[in-house]
């Protein structure tokens, strides 16, 4: 199969992608990768969920003033995805419950899931991607 | 004895294993990710609060806000920068960084 043949059999397909975030964000450089490859995923124009739980779900806060660890604040960049049509967002109710925040701590809207409405969304996907 | 932790109290057991270990007059900085134990509504708050009646607790400053948690310490916890931080290592005798 020549290298045109692999792209035309790729063509239009469009599938389900996860992207699971569940690192705070500054302490490792998962949220700040996980954030660039959903970036990147959004050019091949996918169905890409971005779920946050655990202590993933503190990437999301409003406030984040980084200036003092000399890291660059990558926060504001959840607010641009909606021009990437990355719409879906979801957090994890108990994570929430669990760090003492609300939707109103959030710098974007999210849909907030339980645990076994996140669990469905899970297992509806084509790809989970975990950071 | 200061001693010192980084990681988050609700993805590793660091914070356990150094309240654990730590003495009556210790002090305890948290840096890094442990600096969101120090605050209100954390399921770990009421480890700190427990152990800021026998314990010296601070939380450094510049992490807190890196997090958007400058807002939100809980009572009882001293946040320090850089060099409160120094200052925390020169006072005392040994550090331990629970990794």
């Amino acid at each position: 199969m020549s290298d045109m043949d692999m792209e035309d059999d790729g063509a239009g397909v469009v599938k389900k992608f996860m992207f699971l975030n569940r690192k705070a964000p500054h302490g490792t450089v998962y949220a700040l990768e996980g954030l660039e490859v959903v970036l990147i995923t959004a050019a091949f124009d996918q169905d890409v969920s971005m779920v946050f739980t655990d202590d993933g779900v503190y990437q999301l806060l409003k406030g984040i003033d980084s200036k003092g660890i000399e890291v660059k604040d990558f926060s504001k960049t959840y607010r641009a995805l909606e021009g990437y049509d990355i719409e879906k967002l979801y957090v994890d109710q108990a994570s929430m419950d669990a760090r003492g925040l609300t939707e109103d701590d959030l710098i974007v809207d999210v849909t907030v899931l339980s645990v076994a409405e996140m669990a469905n969304l899970m297992d509806e996907q084509d790809v989970v991607i975990s950071f | 004895m200061l001693h010192i932790v980084n990681k988050s109290a609700t993805e590793r057991g660091t914070l356990d294993s150094c309240l654990a270990m730590a003495t009556k007059g210790s002090a305890v900085l948290l840096i890094e990710d442990a600096v969101y134990a120090a605050t209100k509504g954390s399921t770990a708050a009421a480890k700190i609060q427990a152990a800021a009646a026998g314990l010296k607790v601070y939380a450094l400053g510049p992490d807190l806000a890196a997090r958007g948690m400058a807002g939100r310490v809980l009572d009882g916890v001293n946040v320090v920068d850089y060099s409160g931080f120094v200052d925390l290592v020169a006072e005392h005798k040994a550090c331990q960084s629970w990794l």
